[in-house]
């Protein structure tokens, strides 16, 4: 049921005739199957044009094409959704790449593999997951007049492991071991699409080796042992800033070397083509599901549809269902991390610029010299500074709406839904739950509002102790007097620590570093940057920043 | 002596490549034994700055003819700093290198090993930047005798804009570009602005590359095809595998462009052995960028540079 409409909605398109030689183009698909190239395309001329559209968002090159049309089949041929999506990856993958789309869509119309994958979503993962009336949430935001929209959550939290990643994994692992493969690979951020894809190796009996920067199992590291728990092997890495994105391409660089015999199971609507297609189809069960139950419980449709984006799995997975029913509103939401300001983000969307990630173009975070930035979120699985390339096509089409919430918000939120209605949801969902805040006042009386609840937050408490633990008053703090060789890696005392150094002293960047670091490990560290910087307010600012420092 | 045996086929008075040897200061005749020699070709024509210098066909063309081997070393720009890029880049052009690959640090590099990818966190973390690294280039290509091709990823340029990164690289003299993680599909707008310059867009094939596919590959190629020995990444390997033979038959049957070898080549053993199948010029990376950035000091990396590239070269004489 997952993936039985995938070739049917969207249609294989034959090759563009305006492919500059010498390259030719029938000899490309040569080792697809023949029924592949027999689909006609139901793109008009100018979707010829639209393929060879520049891809350089920067060389405008002016042609007389259409703005991009959700009409045309998303992905193209190519992989693309648009301008954007693509395979931009080393040439030693560019095979396996369309082995894994060839296998993909015959696997697709293949009854069995539909019945196999069914059973284990009904009697492994515990789908369909419930529509849930969240009545005290809605009350919650009840107009004086007693009018507000009625809130629904979309239960993906209630799924084996927590969160809607499973969704994903299974269907990959299943489809790994008709490719034959033996060996998985994944990256992690949160740890959730880790644990969804142990959970699924130890199912199906798969070597399973999980990817997470060095950074993220400190924060997680809950689920690094639910990973190991579950036979999986987890790699620290420490390449590039030790998170999300350099797990990913250290996931990349293990696939390149290792193609012949690895499936990598890409755990979001990102990467090379044909993941954020595939990735997009085992997911679309989430919306599926959500306009039966709709019709169920209300007889219609939901008004809006909201939910949290870092890669995109779980808002695609809702929203794909609806792209097409244009009186449904899409609504995605980033983390805003500090703020938009901050330059602690991850807002992806909103703050980044076009370009190219881990195979796929899409909006991404970069600087002036186009190096990706590390981005910044409380919640891991946010904390990614690209996004799928579908969604950068919705939100240039205007298909889809794209808003931030801060790390504060989300908390907020987490704290609020838990409170309300008894559901402790991931730090990631929150955020989502945090932009009600802002949409329930401008929605109509009765508006049926979806939010997708994509994980539940029990990997989160850790977290957001840290985060809501009422600060220590200042007289109880230890002094220490700093010096240019600090040794904060030896203090493994968790009470904070009050620094006072000469003005001359060089927070440089291994002084940054290691601060950080003892951040990460749950110490709470003051500074001072004059005297009038001491009230409560200011010191809270600087305590999360964990960066922000100075002398006395 | 490699650098006047090379030399000797670049006859052309016409070839602004003279102006290599213009002395500019008194001193630029004492520093090194490759200017003393070279003095003797020095053309009464002016130069102009911007005049092209032999590219990457070029050269192997006239390598051909000289039934040699080209030696193309690697290294990633600012580690452990652009001056000492600087200087290596003459090293390696005075040790007798034929082209050399300039990598562009960038900080997800998905086709590189541990060694280039501290090379390039290294180098990321010193500041360096494009316009650094082109300041740099603008300095010492004018003294180098034989191309650059600058190694990049698809986002720095894409950034800029691929037209004016084009131009940028062009005014300093480099002659071509590899961008690894752009595959064929995706290679037209880069070799339509490439094209515009005249910078050839060096494209890969590798080991898992279908046959069909690998003839559109070398169809497109300019400069010279890069032939990937293994599956996997760069860094520095035991042995090259065997299949490098067939590929590079393969190749050959498909074209009659070079075609270079690399990845995982780190001794002159390897070098040697591709040579002997048939390969017209042998890559080296890894190997080189780490004995660069492991060093002690700069100068002791200079020096061990010296040594190694020497080593490498007489295995392909």
């Amino acid at each position: 049921m997952a993936a039985s409409t995938c070739c049917s909605s969207t249609p294989c398109k034959h090759h563009s005739p305006s492919l500059p030689k010498p390259y030719n183009s029938s000899s490309f698909p040569s080792h697809l199957p023949l029924k592949f190239r027999k689909f006609t395309s139901r793109a008009t001329a100018a979707a010829t044009v639209f393929c060879t559209l520049a891809h350089d968002a920067a060389a405008a090159v002016v042609m007389q094409e259409a703005p991009p049309s959700l009409d045309l089949p998303r992905p193209d041929s190519f992989g693309r959704f648009g301008k954007y999506g693509g395979k931009y990856v080393p040439e030693t993958l560019m095979y396996a790449l369309s082995e894994l789309e060839t296998a993909f869509r015959s696997l697709a119309g293949d009854p069995d593999f539909e019945r196999e994958l069914d059973g284990i979503l009904k009697d492994y993962v515990g789908r369909e997951s419930p529509l849930y009336f969240a009545e005290r949430l809605t009350e919650h935001y009840k107009r004086p007049d007693g009018e507000g929209p009625h809130i629904y959550l979309k239960r993906e939290d209630l799924n084996h492991t927590g969160a809607h990643k499973i969704n994903n994994a299974v269907a990959q692992a299943l489809l790994a071991k008709r490719l034959g493969k033996q060996r998985i690979i994944a990256e992690t951020g949160a740890g959730q699409h880790g644990v969804a894809t142990a959970t699924v190796c130890a199912r199906f009996g798969l070597q399973c080796i999980i990817y997470m920067g060095a950074q993220d199992m400190e924060r997680q590291a809950l689920n690094v042992f639910r990973m190991q728990l579950l036979g999986a092997e987890v790699r620290p890495v420490h390449s590039g800033t030790a998170t999300l994105k350099d797990a990913t391409s250290e996931a990349i660089r293990d696939w390149v070397t290792n193609v012949e015999t690895t499936h990598y199971i890409l755990g979001s609507v990102a990467g090379p083509h044909p993941y954020p297609m595939m990735v997009r189809e085992f997911h679309k069960v989430i919306g599926k599901e959500t306009r039966k139950q709709a019709l169920e419980k209300w007889g219609g449709k939901p008004d809006v549809l909201v939910a949290c984006v870092g890669g995109g799995s779980n808002a695609m997975g809702l929203f794909h269902e609806f792209v097409d029913d244009k009186d449904v509103r899409l609504i995605g939401v980033e983390a805003a991390g500090y703020g938009l300001d901050s330059g602690k983000h991850a807002a992806t969307l909103t703050k980044g610029e076009v370009g190219v990630l881990h195979g796929a173009m899409s909006y991404l975070l970069q600087d002036d010299d186009g190096q990706i930035i590390e981005p910044h979120s409380i919640s891991a699985g946010l904390d990614y500074p690209g996004v799928g390339p579908e969604h950068s096509f919705l939100k240039d089409t205007g298909r889809a709406e794209y808003y931030s919430v801060t790390d504060d918000e989300a908390l907020e939120a987490f704290k609020r839904l838990s409170r309300l209605e008894g559901i402790i949801p991931a730090l990631e969902t929150s955020h989502a739950l945090a932009y009600l805040e802002k949409l329930c006042p401008t929605l109509p009386n009765g508006t049926k509002v979806v939010l997708n609840c994509s994980g539940r937050g029990d990997k989160d408490v850790q977290t957001a102790i840290k985060y809501l633990q009422p600060l220590l008053p200042l007289p109880s703090a230890r002094h220490l007097r700093c010096f240019p060789s600090l040794p904060l890696s030896h203090t493994h005392d968790p009470s904070p620590l009050l620094l006072h150094s000469p003005a001359s002293f060089d927070f440089g960047e291994a002084f940054r570093f290691e601060l950080k670091r003892v951040s990460h490990i749950g110490m709470t560290l003051f500074g001072f940057i004059d005297g009038s910087s001491t009230d409560a307010q200011g010191m809270d600012a600087y305590c999360r920043s964990g960066l922000a420092f100075v002398a006395l | 002596m490699a650098v006047a045996l090379k030399s000797s086929g670049f006859l052309h008075l016409n070839n602004p490549r003279n102006r290599v040897f213009l002395p500019r200061t008194p001193s630029q005749l004492q520093t090194s034994s490759s200017y003393s020699s070279s003095v003797k070709r020095f053309s009464p024509m002016a130069a102009l700055t911007t005049a092209p210098t032999v590219g990457l066909s070029e050269t192997f063309t006239r390598l051909k003819e000289q039934g040699k081997v080209a030696f193309i070393p690697y290294i990633t720009a600012g580690d452990p700093d652009l001056s000492t890029t600087a200087q290596a880049l003459k090293v390696l052009d005075s040790c007798g290198s034929d082209i050399i690959e300039l990598g562009v640090p960038y900080s997800d590099p998905l086709a590189d090993g541990p060694v280039i990818q501290a090379a390039a966190t290294r180098s990321l973390a010193r500041g360096t930047n494009f316009d650094g690294i082109i300041s740099m280039l603008k300095e010492v290509v004018p003294q180098l005798s034989c191309p650059i091709a600058l190694f990049s990823y698809y986002n720095p340029i894409l950034k800029r804009g691929t037209e004016k990164f084009m131009s940028t690289i062009k005014d300093v003299g480099v002659h071509g570009l590899v961008v690894p993680d752009v595959p064929l599909e995706e290679t037209e707008i880069l070799r339509k602005e490439a094209a515009k310059k005249s910078i050839e867009l060096v494209l890969l094939t590798t080991p898992t590359t279908p046959t069909e596919r690998m003839k559109a590959i070398v169809e497109a190629a300019e400069g010279f095809v890069y032939l990937v020995s293994s599956v996997g990444v760069t860094g520095t390997r035991e042995s090259v595998s065997g299949r490098v033979e067939d590929l590079l038959r393969e190749i050959k049957e498909a074209t009659t462009k070079p075609v270079a070898v690399g990845f995982g080549i780190s001794k002159p053993e390897h070098a040697k052995q591709v040579a002997r199948w048939g390969a017209d010029g042998v890559i080296i990376g890894s190997a080189i960028v780490k004995l660069l950035g492991e060093a002690k000091s700069p100068e002791e990396g200079l020096k061990e540079l010296e040594n190694f590239v020497k080593s490498l070269k007489s295995a392909l004489v």
